[in-house]
């Protein structure tokens, strides 16, 4: 609610007068996994500081390492060493101030759209009365398109349905930092375009902090703030954070005419296919 | 050919459901009868041609004893002579007594043994070794240990259908998928909650199956334990009395009774299955 207040109270202010410093900091990470064949470093020497209120992309070839960065911030995970901060606090567990939309959408089966998302307004605001979750929820569901459809199971819905719920139920808890895993790979590309422009319109309003994991570089140039760039594993680091300058709110056809989202692209390409290409016969 | 066209129309779609319906499920109903049939009358020609000394199923209507069982089933002359409708139902109530008590048992100590690996690891192979055990010799150590042939019988039952209960509800709430338990980490959901919107809809499917196998092993261990069980009234020792005085077609009834007792069960639960799991879980 405090921030959502900052907010109000200073509309005009720019994305960069908003975002205060090291409201998340991750510092000399690393992470060693124990394996049947010994220790395996995944993660080496991880470095990131993100402000209140950006968007970041996390991008790297598959088994790199970024679910198990991103785990770290959600606190499904430790790091072997170095620090995970949130405004100064070490992360030490799950809470539903990082929500997560998690790779395989995890909603409940047996539970409606409404009732999935239900659940969460629920486990978070307990004391909250009956008729209040209920107009949460419906608000939540009706602002990914999903009104009519809230009284469905997600057997019953299409992937990208079940994704818009997932982003539903994650908004719904109005959480400091947004974690999103790939949330739109295994969607079509009307769909994903569709749910990029829906994610960035609901961020532009509430303005959580976004850290999203994508393979798709035009996605990450057309939502983020900044791209990181991680290199391969094992012991993956952090091998260059791009800034995306392009002004808010975007415009994807726009952006796309803008001389420098090209500049950009290949500099990311670059860095994926040249410098870290994947090594195919690991 | 003037008609009334409704009626005609309606006619021949009756006709046609008819002939349809038939196309579809006639070879389901013929082929049975037939098998039936068949075996009815090999079983027939076997012990008329003096093959085997087992009267043929002929005998059940022409012998005067069995003929009066057949026609009489709710006679009660006092003690143990009973038509076979109350003998069913006197090993049906053992049955429903010992069974409650192995699903309430099976399904609570599952749920305690899925949850926590360390008893899990402590009790796992007490477990293995005595649902390796035989329910008919469980009969002399529960009469043994209770004194009493009614507690006797009905702990027999128990015995036998608490592993399929209790072993099935272990591996449906070690089942879980890590999604579910990540979500209800992140949301931080109270331990109530998520019992019963996470663990049991998740464990339901496993559940049944270990009832259903539970609910025929508890029939077939019914009959075992009344046939040791000397002077209970039930079609087990109905069975072994008709034995002791020859009256083997008296037998071969009984046997009809068990069987179709047994199937009318597992159907039974089969049905409740269908009505209580939700439809995306069957
Ligand atoms: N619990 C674990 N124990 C051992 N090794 C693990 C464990 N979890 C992950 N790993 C290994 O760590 C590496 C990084 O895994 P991670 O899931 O973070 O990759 P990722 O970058 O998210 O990949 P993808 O893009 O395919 O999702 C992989 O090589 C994986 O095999
Ligand atoms: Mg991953």
């Amino acid at each position: 609610m405090e921030m959502l207040k900052q907010v109000e109270t200073r509309p005009l202010a720019t994305s960069q007068q908003r975002q205060s410093q090291s409201f998340l900091e991750i510092a000399n990470v690393s992470k060693v996994y124990p394996t049947a064949k010994g220790f395996y470093p995944v993660l080496q020497d991880v470095n990131l500081s993100v402000k209140e209120g950006e968007f970041i992309c996390l991008i790297g070839h598959s088994g790199c390492g970024k679910t198990t960065l991103l785990n770290m911030v959600s606190g499904f995970n430790q790091p072997t060493e170095g620090t995970v901060q949130l405004r100064g606090k070490p992360i030490t567990n799950p809470g539903p101030d990082r929500m997560v939309v998690f790779q395989g959408y995890a909603l409940l089966p047996w539970l409606t759209a409404f009732e999935n998302v239900y659940l969460a307004v629920d486990s978070v605001h307990p004391k909250k009365l009956e008729a209040e979750k209920r107009a949460i929820v419906r608000e939540h569901l009706a602002m990914v398109g999903l009104a009519d459809a809230s009284d469905k199971k997600p057997p019953q819905l299409s992937g990208g349905m079940k994704q818009r719920v997932a982003i539903a139920r994650a908004l719904s808890i109005r959480p400091k930092v947004l974690i999103l895993d790939e949330p739109f790979g295994a969607l079509d590309a009307i769909t994903k375009e569709e749910l990029q422009e829906e994610l960035l319109k609901i961020w532009n309003d509430h303005r959580c902090t976004v850290l999203m994991i994508t393979h798709d570089i035009d996605e990450a140039l057309f939502l983020a703030d900044r791209l990181v760039m991680m290199t391969n594993g094992p012991a993956a680091t952090i091998g260059e954070v791009m800034e995306i300058p392009f002004p808010r709110p975007r415009d994807r056809t726009q952006i796309m005419e803008d001389p420098e989202y090209y500049d950009l692209r290949n500099h990311a390409l670059d860095f994926l296919y040249r410098r870290f290409a994947h090594d195919d016969t690991e | 050919m003037v008609a009334n066209p409704g009626t005609r129309s309606t006619g021949s779609n009756v006709a046609g459901f008819a002939r349809t319906f038939w196309k579809k499920q006639g070879q389901n109903i013929m082929l049975p009868l037939i098998g039936v049939f068949v075996f009815l009358l090999i079983w027939q020609l076997l012990s008329s041609t003096g093959i085997t000394r087992l009267p043929g199923p002929i005998s059940l209507v022409t012998e005067q004893r069995t003929r009066e069982l057949l026609l009489y089933p709710f006679y009660d002359l006092g003690g143990l002579d009973k038509g076979l409708f109350w003998q069913t139902m006197y090993s049906l109530a053992r049955v429903a007594k010992g069974y409650t008590a192995a699903a309430v048992v099976g399904i609570g100590l599952g749920i305690l043994v899925g949850t926590n690996q360390t008893i899990n690891k402590a009790v796992d192979p007490i477990f293995q070794f005595l649902r390796m055990i035989a329910p008919l010799a469980w009969v002399p150590i529960s009469l043994i240990a209770l004194q009493n042939v009614q507690q006797a019988a009905v702990f027999v039952i128990f015995i036998t259908a608490v592993w399929p209960i209790l072993i099935n509800t272990t591996v449906g709430v070690q089942q879980i998928p890590q999604d579910y338990k990540n979500v209800a980490r992140v949301l931080q959901i109270s331990p109530r909650k998520y019992f019963f919107k996470v663990l049991i809809p998740s464990a339901l499917p496993y559940i049944f199956t270990g009832l259903r196998i539970a609910i025929g092993l508890a029939w077939l261990a019914i009959i075992a334990a009344e046939i040791v069980m000397s002077g209970v009234i039930g079609i087990g020792f109905f069975i072994w009395n008709a034995y002791q005085n020859n009256y083997v077609s008296e037998v071969i009834l009984a046997v009809f009774y068990i069987g179709a007792v047994g199937l009318l069960l597992d159907r039974a639960m089969a049905y409740l299955q269908q009505l209580i799991l939700p439809e995306e879980q069957r």
